[in-house]
């Protein structure tokens, strides 16, 4: 006890001496959890700041091209700029200038009216309500086209966001277009009533509740446990920098000699990490609950929670150390554990989920995401933070982490001592 | 004390071996010298007794002990020196040779005064709050020997203790090994300096290409090899003139 006690002091010196490494250790996750706060708040509200602007070529001048100007300026996600030339928009958003241009055909309210009022005609002659003209005269009315131009680069899910929206938009146009036809067709009216043109199916989301408090998640409690967890696993590329760093400067040949286990001096490293993890996430709770209010980020809400919380990130702190133990004990060179630590925790963080959500991933990567302990971590913070989850709804998921630490230990203390057995 | 039969040591990929078929007892309260070129085996034979390295073949015992079956009595009998500075750069002197004590179930105000001796000994008190990185090559290498004799071991094993330094640390060093020895330490070193290897040991053994070549006293060796005034004439006799560059 008394050497696990000596190499937890020395661990504690080692690092407190090192200030530009502690100030790296705890200020860059912070700097890290801001940055993506502010940078995924926008997406995370319907109503944004800055809009993003577009351009759009009216070639209609009709009713249809008013509603649809008229509902992408209300979506408030848009600063709609008019130009009247397509092959000019079009350069300027394969150029990169704009994301988006959006091209409204020619005579497109006119056909509209001309179309919905054929098949509208077409149904109450049915109905035998009015004489109907020859079919054989009926003029074909061709469909129209509205021409999106993406800027190359513009993400896909962007993309899928503005065509579904535009395609809503359409779909709405259309509907009213055939009940202002029937109307027209069926009363002389204007004035009168005859369809609720409000929509009849509409959907309601049932949140979790805390106390009868619905819990609304928002960007804040999405990104500060992802990244949180993030900050937490990079602590493997100190630690294994820590334990490459004793092999080289010979201190490592000295502690083999010594009556002491290499169990014992991890133990030291383990203990000294663990607060480092948790001293940093300290850190991140306080950011998004004192900081992120103060400059009109969403509060994150951590009441009655803090112990659960506080048990994820120790037993995700220990699974990110088992991983750092291990690398630091095979590695030969800072060369080889710093860059590989680094992109291994960027391969945990994406397939852990912390990017982009597991269910949108193909099939191979969920069941990769599945041997992620980053997932383990990040499953067990939403089960606490959206979930509203107990102590038992957490515990798969940090005895996944618990054995994942142990399992990552052991291979390193039996590597070692395979390697330096005499 | 120190019993050696027929260790050799081949390593991953090497074409010959680093130490061949060697034998040598060493006794209690001896100063044994390893003497021999660079590439000789010195420092693969200090690491194979400090249970640094597995020998290829042979074995060997100290106090009638072997590593594998009494390691960790083994670990606090012996102490080892290496010969690059094993220590915390950013530990000060104090820390690191408390965490080094600490380390064989040394602790309280008994490690603390065993600590200050030895540091008043090899004069470097004054400087026990300041960080290692901040010392000289010389106080570097005495609180290395320092760092590796808190426990009292009855062996130490001391690999170059004194290249790199000045006169004067190289003074100080012999005389607190001299100290140790008359206190009931056995010391085995391995030094590239023949004159004072000389003067300080009571045996020396010439190794060259991983054999012995020859064992004895200082002054036995030198009267047996006609024209030899000292121990280098007997080493330049044995091992010759040429280079021995090797990567």
């Amino acid at each position: 006890m008394h050497k696990l006690w000596a190499s937890t002091y020395k661990e504690f010196l080692l690092l407190t001496r090192d200030v530009g490494g502690i100030a790296i250790l705890f200020v860059m996750p912070l700097v890290l959890i801001v940055t993506i706060t502010l940078i995924q708040d926008s997406t995370f509200k319907t109503i944004t700041d800055s809009q993003i602007p577009i351009l759009v070529v009216d070639k209609d001048q009709g009713d249809v091209s008013k509603i649809i100007l008229e509902g992408l300026k209300e979506s408030g996600t848009f600063e709609v700029i008019t130009k009247t030339d397509e092959i000019a928009a079009r350069d300027l958003v394969f150029k990169g200038k704009y994301q988006l241009a959006i091209i409204i055909p020619e005579n497109l309210t006119s056909s509209l009216e001309q179309k919905v009022n054929q098949n509208v005609d077409g149904i109450i002659a049915k109905f035998g309500l009015e004489e109907t003209e020859d079919p054989l005269v009926k003029p074909e009315v061709l469909g129209k086209e509205v021409t999106l131009y993406f800027d190359p680069a513009t993400q896909l899910t962007f993309k899928s966001a503005v065509k579904n929206g535009i395609d809503k938009m359409i779909s709405k146009i259309e509907t009213q277009s055939i009940y202002k036809a029937f109307q027209a067709q069926i009363s002389d009216d204007p004035s009168e009533i005859i369809f609720e043109t409000d929509t009849f199916i509409t959907f309601k989301e049932v949140l979790p509740t805390d106390n009868d408090k619905e819990m609304i998640p928002n960007s804040v409690q999405h990104n500060v446990p992802a990244w949180t967890l993030f900050a937490i696993f990079f602590i493997i590329v100190p630690l294994s920098i820590n334990i490459v760093k004793e092999k080289s400067q010979g201190t490592f040949v000295r502690l083999r000699t010594n009556p002491v286990s290499y169990a014992t001096v991890l133990g030291g490293k383990t203990l000294v990490y663990l607060v480092v993890c948790l001293i940093q996430f300290v850190l991140m709770l306080s950011i998004g609950v004192f900081l992120f209010p103060a400059i009109g980020l969403p509060t994150l809400d951590v009441s009655g929670r803090m112990p659960l919380l506080f048990v994820v990130a120790t037993f995700a702190g220990l699974a990110a150390i088992g991983l750092g133990l291990l690398l630091g004990t095979i590695a030969k060179t800072q060369e080889q554990s710093a860059p590989f630590g680094a992109t291994f925790v960027v391969i945990l963080a994406a397939l852990g989920g912390v990017w982009v959500p597991v269910f949108v991933m193909p099939k191979v990567m969920q069941a990769l995401s599945h041997i992620s302990p980053m997932n383990w971590g990040l499953n067990a913070f939403y089960d606490v933070f959206l979930r509203n989850g107990s102590f038992t709804d957490i515990l798969p998921e940090i005895s996944l982490l618990f054995a994942f630490f142990i399992t990552t230990t052991l291979i390193a203390i039996i590597y070692n001592e395979k390697k330096n057995a005499v | 004390m120190i019993d050696i039969q027929q260790i050799s040591k081949k390593y991953k990929g090497a074409d010959n071996f680093s130490v061949s078929n060697f034998n040598l007892t060493i006794a209690d309260q001896e100063i044994f010298g390893l003497l021999g070129p660079n590439g000789a085996g010195k420092t693969t034979i200090i690491s194979i007794l400090c249970s640094l390295i597995k020998p290829t073949s042979g074995s060997f015992s100290i106090a009638g002990l072997t590593y594998q079956k009494n390691k960790n009595e083994l670990k606090q009998l012996i102490g080892i020196v290496p010969q690059e500075y094993a220590l915390y750069p950013t530990l000060t002197a104090f820390e690191n040779l408390k965490y080094f004590g600490s380390m064989y179930g040394l602790n309280g105000k008994s490690l603390d005064t065993k600590i200050n001796t030895a540091l008043e000994h090899l004069g470097l008190l004054a400087f026990s709050h300041k960080k290692i990185d901040t010392f000289s090559g010389g106080m570097k290498r005495r609180i290395n020997l320092i760092a590796s004799v808190l426990h009292n071991p009855n062996v130490l094993f001391l690999d170059e203790p004194t290249v790199g330094v000045d006169i004067q640390s190289k003074n100080v060093i012999i005389e607190y090994l001299n100290d140790l020895n008359q206190n009931g330490t056995t010391i085995i070193y391995t030094s590239h300096h023949l004159n004072e290897a000389e003067n300080f040991c009571s045996r020396v053994a010439i190794i060259d290409h991983g054999k012995l070549v020859v064992e004895g006293k200082p002054q036995e060796l030198i009267e047996q090899h006609l024209g030899a005034h000292n121990l280098e004439d007997v080493f330049i006799n044995i091992t010759g003139k040429a280079l021995r560059d090797h990567a």
